[in-house]
Order: structure tokens, then sequence, then C-alpha cells
């Protein structure tokens, strides 16, 4: 029995297996399913990581190498090459490797740090022909950086997520022509940062409330046709604009990778496609705590790392203390403007002087008022000047105004001014 | 000289030369694209019909009902996925009823076992997600969902491990009567053969007239689907009809044999092999199908494609011996149910080179059956042991289908191996999966690269011209190791 199994080695379990170690379980094990740790930190070579965490600009691998060099301070242990195929209500986790073969690992605790998926050409339906050159931003990432080739040499990206506009500059800096940035939204996906360095720095156009209406090439892409869409999100005719184009670079977005979570019976959020997590980052599974990208789809990994941190202290927690106490738990439900928050339920036991919530607006707000309700109480307020999309906001809630909440259900609502 | 040469390997061309092998004949296949199965063959709805359709009396009436039985036969013995899930003809207004009786005399006739009318609470019991407006059904419970491109491919192991030559990349670009047989012209050459078939799928009037001027003409027609997640793939259990009515055939539903949920198609004619896919089309096949299941969540499709399938202007399927051509046997306009038929037409085909004294004798040594590991279909203990024996199969390369590394290895190294990245898909089940390859892809490239030993940037994605990569980067992919 493992005092502590974590389901992935990259940012997530990595704070995680740190922060457990540090607030003293010694039983700790990471399954990576690559043949290094560090995620998707690895084929992320630019800089901008770690301005929060570190108050300086790191690469992805070297964002990564600081904590796997405090992983090597610890005991914890780390299986590489290995594939969790299941983990069960009653935590055993079936995993597969060369090495080791089939196990079945018995944990007293779990975190769950599997990461997410790009969604595809699949997803978005993009109609036309099914040539080679269209790739997820994240594929064309990898096998730019990690391989060493290059998958166009006309390029266009559809969508305006941070990948397709690092992989805008990428395949610029590579020699590649990126003809334009096609984004579906009024707004872009991406960091204002990034649509400033990687667009507007190599004069690449950002057409926003465009798509893609037609691919067209046998074997390989030869042209894509991008029209404007209306407000009723249908292409307006005649607005038909032609690239000649090798390489369509799909960023439409990232779904958080669930498959086990699923399938170990843990109650999911439809909005944030995660588990449903307390306050500590715990599931509906008690000792399941899941952090990083497969319960949310961050913008900055140094959110990742606290939110896991956060996760695994917890997880050492309800190891060595046993769950938290029962009392009193709030449901933190999304307002109108809101595309969702996490957690989505507070145990009053388990927050000690705050607890922090993170969402999304589903539009741009301009100056605004974010308003915690109970019932008709306003519980508390956060002014904030600019509020977006791609941008993920964080508010820290006191414990002392979460027990004055009238009833059990907090609403938190933009008030745009 | 060949004795038969096979033109096109798609299923029937498949079919045509797994039923050939067994016997002591020189049996070359001629594939115009880089693999097999890959036209109609991989892009259809994946369904074996019961057999209710077709007009009784007609070849696709009796090849049907007989391809059905035997395709089940052949699935068992090479390992090929196959469900036998059954089917329900909605009628979704009272109008319709008596087309669900049509199709009951239309399949009596035909011979198709176990049918039977149901009540609209019969049918929804069967089908809770159905429309509410669903008046009665016709069930058929022959029907079957299979893997179509595995099928074909199977075949055609099995022929070429008993002694039939498949080329690929070889398309037939002209043919002239010779002594005693045809002379095909191939890239690089010419194949001499006594006989030929030719199965040529949406190209086979064109194939035709290249020795004879053909009597029927082919309507390549395109079908759009949906793929969804296999978070949908529970959403009905059996193959889904609707009645034709004024909009047209109406659109099905169906699960698949890998668990997800497949939707479509439409019927649009198209010149040649036109696989693209239109918003117009798929917005058709939507709508439609939600007339039977309202509540397919289509937020969940992973792909949305489309395939050819080869109408055509007789309604029929053309089998036989061209009258002007001795020996030029023709398996053609192989619309639905001709997946179906399959292996029923090529019995035909063997019942007319047996006729004309060209079929040797059967090969005492003939090694028929198939095994195909799907490492995620084992239990635990299987897994372990299967790991133990051979540790590739501890490798997750597809980790949305959980497909190892030794099942790819299979695939590189099997008797008609892969070259291509969806030809690994194709056989080993990599990249079919919610993700569609955007992770296992480079993964899949590398181990194509080092296994066959090709160079990188030589790899494709499927058919010829449609490399994956253009260039090194700056610093360079090979150099850097």
């Amino acid at each position: 029995m493992v005092d502590l199994v974590i389901i992935g080695g990259g940012p997530a379990g990595l704070a995680a297996a740190c922060k457990a170690w540090e607030s003293g379980l010694r039983d700790i094990l990471i399954l990576e399913r690559d043949k290094e740790l560090g995620g998707i930190l690895n084929q992320c070579i630019h800089n901008g990581f770690g301005l929060h965490r570190f108050g300086e600009q790191l690469t992805g691998p070297e964002y990564a190498g600081r904590f796997i060099a405090m992983l090597k301070n610890t005991g914890v242990k780390v299986q590489l090459d290995t594939m969790v195929l299941e983990v069960t209500p009653d935590k055993k986790v079936h995993c597969v490797s060369k090495e080791y073969g089939y196990q079945i690992i018995e944990a007293k605790s779990i975190v769950l740090g599997m990461g997410c998926r790009e969604r595809t050409r699949g997803a978005i339906g993009t109609p036309g022909t099914r040539p080679a050159g269209v790739y997820t931003a994240g594929a064309a990432q990898r096998y730019v950086n990690m391989e060493g080739y290059l998958v166009g040499r006309r390029v266009l990206i559809l969508g305006s997520g941070d990948i397709g506009l690092i992989m805008a500059r990428r395949m610029t800096l590579e020699g590649a022509k990126v003809l334009a940035c096609v984004e579906v939204m009024p707004y872009s996906g991406g960091l204002t940062r990034n649509i400033v360095q990687c667009l507007n720095d190599f004069d690449i156009p950002l057409y926003l409330s465009h798509t893609i209406v037609d691919i067209q090439g046998k074997n390989r892409v030869e042209k894509a046709i991008v029209a404007e869409i209306g407000p009723d999100r249908k292409p307006i005719p005649g607005t038909e604009m032609e690239f000649d184009v090798d390489t369509i670079l799909l960023s439409v977005g990232l779904i958080p990778e669930n498959e086990l979570t699923k399938q170990a019976g843990i109650e999911m959020d439809p909005r944030t496609k995660g588990a449903i997590v307390y306050e500590n980052m715990e599931t509906s599974i008690p000792g399941v705590f899941a952090c990083g990208n497969v319960v949310q789809v961050h913008d900055l990994v140094d959110f990742v790392s606290g939110e896991s941190e956060l996760a695994g202290a917890a997880a050492a927690s309800y190891v060595q203390n046993g769950p938290v106490a029962e009392g009193r738990v709030l449901t933190v439900r999304p307002g109108a403007d809101l595309g969702y928050t996490l957690p989505q339920r507070i145990r009053l036991e388990g927050v000690e002087k705050s607890t922090n919530v993170s969402f999304r607006v589903r539009r741009i707000c301009g100056r605004s008022t974010i308003l915690v309700k109970s019932g008709d109480t306003v519980i508390a307020r956060f002014k904030r000047d600019r509020l977006a999309p791609g941008e993920m906001e964080h508010i820290a809630l006191p414990r002392v105004l979460l027990d004055r909440a009238p009833v059990d259900e907090v609403t938190i609502e933009i008030e745009e001014a | 000289m060949y004795d038969i040469a096979i033109i096109g390997c798609g299923v029937i061309g498949a079919a045509a030369a797994y039923a050939l092998s067994r016997y002591d004949n020189r049996v070359v296949i001629l594939e115009a694209e880089n693999d097999v199965a890959d036209c109609t063959t991989k892009a259809n709805s994946a369904i074996l019909h019961a057999g209710y359709d077709p007009a009784p009396g007609t070849r696709m009436a009796r090849l049907n009902v007989r391809g059905v039985a035997l395709a089940k036969e052949i699935c068992a013995k090479l390992d090929v996925s196959y469900k036998q899930c059954g089917s329900l003809v909605l009628a979704l207004d009272e109008k319709e009823l008596p087309h669900l009786q049509h199709l009951f005399e239309n399949g009596t006739a035909n011979g198709v076992p176990g049918m039977k009318i149901l009540s609209r609470e019969e049918t929804l019991a069967m089908e809770p997600s159905l429309s509410e407006k669903v008046c009665g059904a016709l069930w058929a419970p022959s029907a079957a969902i299979v893997n179509p491109w595995e099928y074909a491919l199977a075949m055609t192991e099995v022929a070429v491990r008993n002694g039939v030559e498949l080329r690929r990349s070889c398309k037939v670009t002209d043919a002239e009567a010779i002594e005693g047989g045809y002379r095909l012209t191939v890239p690089g050459g010419t194949v001499e053969t006594r006989c030929v078939i030719n199965a040529a799928g949406i190209w086979a009037d064109k194939v035709h007239s290249m020795v004879e001027p053909a009597n029927f003409r082919i309507i390549p027609t395109r079908g759009e689907y949906y793929l969804l997640d296999k978070s949908e793939g529970t959403r009905v259990s059996h193959v889904i009809f609707q009645c034709p009515n004024a909009l047209g055939k109406g659109v099905l539903v169906a699960p698949t044999v890998h668990g997800n949920l497949l939707v479509g198609p439409n019927a649009e004619p198209v010149e040649g092999n036109d696989t693209s896919c239109t918003s117009s089309g798929l917005e058709f096949v939507k709508t439609t199908a939600q007339r039977s299941v309202p509540s397919i969540n289509f937020g969940e499709s992973i792909r949305s494609f489309a395939g050819v399938r080869a109408n055509l202007d007789v309604d029929d399927f053309i089998i036989g011996e061209e009258p002007e051509a001795p020996g030029w046997i023709d398996l053609a306009g192989m619309k639905s149910p001709g997946l179906s038929a399959a292996p029923a037409v090529a019995e035909e085909a063997v019942a007319i080179l047996q006729q004309r004294g060209v079929l040797g004798a059967e090969k005492a040594d003939y090694k028929d059956g198939r095994r195909h590991i799907r490492f995620k279909e084992l239990s635990a203990e299987e897994k372990a042991a299967l790991v133990r024996e051979q540790p590739a199969y501890g490798r997750v390369i597809c980790r949305c289908e959980t497909i190892t590394e030794g099942e790819i290895l299979a695939a590189l190294h099997s008797e008609v191996p892969a070259t291509t990245i969806d030809g690994v898909k194709r056989r080993a089940g990599a990249g079919m999966g919610r993700c569609q390859g955007g992770f296992c892809g480079p993964r899949v490239l590398e181990l194509i690269s080092r296994e066959l030993g090709i160079d990188p940037l030589d790899i494709l994605q499927d058919k010829n011209g449609s490399n994956v990569l253009v260039s090194e980067t700056k610093v360079g992919g090979k150099s850097n190791g």
C-alpha cells in the first residue's frame, strides 16, 4: 500500500509530489507515461514561464527543471514510461510498462494530474477534404521542438489559443510563412502578451470573427478558404478569402484528459469537463485529488503549480489526519457571465483563513466588480479593470465572509461599470 | 503468366483473393492505392445488412443474405471485429407503417431470418433513446456491425500468406486482349494474365472500358458521416434506420465495433473519389439523424468524413463474364449492400472461373485463420502475461485507444504491412480516438521510421503525396538524433 500515487509527472504532478513530501508524507510514487518528467513543458521552449512563481522568465524545460531539481532532494519514487489504465473507486491503480509489466498498486491517496489534450478538427467539424497538413498546434510544436522537423512552409493558424500564437512565431522563426491567424470569436482566446509578441511583432494578421469554411487539397493541404462570421455564428457569403497554404495549425481549445476520472466514477462538471472538486482539490471520492489542467485548463503554469501544491498538501493531510471534518458545505455557482468556477464546493471546515476561487468570464468585460452573492446578500466584492475569457481570474474568499453566507450557495457575478 | 489478376483490393477484391487463395493458381492483386481497403471500403456505414432491402429475385437480394451469413463465419475465423447487434427500421409516422410491412415481405422472400414487426412500446423498450414519434419498427436480428477495413485486410493477409501476390501503388492504366488472356499496363511494366477480375470499385466502368465498352456506368455517390466519441457510443445499441421519405433515404445511427457512434450518410453524386465534407451535407446528416434519436450530442463528434460508393445506373450488382472478352469477370456496382455481400460475390467469381476450367486443385497445405491481439480487450491477467512474454505490449503509444507498441509492431510486420500513419491506424487502431492522432502521430511516425527504415521526411499520412513533414528545422532532426 502506497501513501500517495500521483498520476502524471508534468507540472501538476511534480508540484503535488514536492508539497506532499514537504508536508511529511514519505511513501510517494509518480507514474509518468513519457520517458522523462516535465510533461508538455518539455516542448515549450519559449520563455514566459515562472514570472509569478519565481519572479523571472524561464523556458518550459527550465521551469520543469526547477521542480525536478526539488524532487531530486526528496525520496519521491518515479516510474517513467508507465501508462495508467484504470483507477478503481477503492483506489487501486492499474498500470503497465515495458519494465515493470502490469501492476496493480494500492494507494491510500491519489492525485490525478493527467493534463489535457487539444481539440481537433473533428471536434469543430471544419468542412473540406482531409489531406495531410492539418495538425493541432501542440503536435506541430512537438515535431518542431522535440523531433527537429518542420510540418509546413505556408501556414494558417485556426484559433487564437496560446499554443497557436506561440507556434505562429515559432514557425516564422524556422523560416515558414505564417499568413494569418483566424479566430471564430470576436476576441482572442490567448493571452494579450502572446498576441503582441507572437503576431504583432511579426506582422501576422489576426482575423477575429472569421473561420475556415473549406479546406482544399487532395493529399496535402493546398488552400484554405476563410470567411467572416456573422452574429448568427454562420459564415457571411461574399466575405471569403483564399489562402494558399500547405499547412493548417489548430489552436481551438483544450479538453481535460479525464478518461480515468470518469471510469473511476468521480463526479464531473460539464462546464470544466473536469472533476468537481472541494476547496482542497479533493474529488467526490475521498482521498482522490485532481489538479492542473486535468481539472481546469490554465493559461499559466505558475497557477498549476500553486493549485497542485494545495492538492499535494491535502493528500498528505488525508493520509496523516484523515478526511476533512464534516460541517457546512457551500456550493459555488457561476453567474451568467462566467463559464465556470473552481472549486465547485467549499467545505467550511476545510478553509483555514481563506480559499481561492478561480473562474473564466464568457465575454470581455471592462471595469467591473466581481460580486460574490449568497442568496440576495453580497458577501464580497472585488474590483477589476478588465476581464477576458483568455485570462483566468482568481479571487480569495476569507473564511469569515464565507461563514456569513445566509444560504448554502454562493454565486459569482460580474457587474460591469 | 498469371492465372488471375484481381484489379482492386477493396473488400470485393479482398474477398475474391481470399476465396481464390485456396486453389493452386497464380493470382495477383493490383491495387492503385498504396494500401488495401483505401477507398469505399474504409469509409462507409460499416454495416452488414440483414437483406430485406433488395427486391426479391435480384442478385443483391440473394448475395446479401448469403454474404452476411458467410461474413459471420469469416470474421470469427479471421478475428475481425464484428458484432451481430441487429437492426431496427423505424416508422416515425403512421404513414410509414406500410413500408415496414413491405420490407418484412421483401425480407421473407429473400430468406432473412428472425424478422419481426415491433409495436411502438416494444421498439422503445429496446431503444429508449429513440424519438417519441416512433410508431413501430422492423426488427432484423441478423444485421451486424463490422470493422470493414479490417475485414478486407484480414482476407488479404490470409490470401497473401497462401501465395497470392499483392502489388500496391499499382494502378492499371490499360488493358488489351492477348493470346489466351490479357496484358495489363501497370507502373513500370505490364502484367499478363489468363483471367481478370474487375473489382475496381468506383472506377470499375473505366477499367472495363479498357477492353470493351462498358454497358454499365458507375455513379460515384458521396456519403458524409459524423463519428462520435465513445461517450456517445451507447446512445443506441442496434443499427437504427429510417424509412425513405420525401426528404430522401434517411440516415442511420449505429454503434461501431470500436464503441463509437456513427451517424450518416447523405447521398450526393460526385466526380470520382471526392471525399470532401460540406457544411450543408453534415447539417443534413445531423438534423435527419435527430429525427430518430433526438438526444445525440454532436458536441462529442471526433471526426467527420465522407466515403464514395459505387452506385450504378442499373438497380443490381454487375457480376459476370463480359461476353466480348472471355475470362474478363466484372464484380462491379458494389453499392450497398456490397460490403454485406462480399464473400458471396467472391463465390460467384470462383464459380465462373471453375466453369472456365481455370481453377486449380484445392491446396492441401492451406493456412487459414488469423489472430489480432487487442491489448485493451484482454483481462488484467492476460495483459500481465502478454507483457511478460513481449514487453513491447507494455508501452502504450495511443492513449485514447490504449494501443501498445506491440500492436503497432505487429501492424508494421504483418503479411500486408502498414507503411503509413493511417495504415497503422487501420491495422492497430492508433489515432482512431478522440485526439485523432495528435498525441500518438509523432510516436507512430518514429516507429515506422525505425522499423521500416524510412526517412521521417518520406513518411506518409495516407495516400502517396501526403507527407507529414516537409523539412528538417534549422537545427535539424536527423543530425539532432
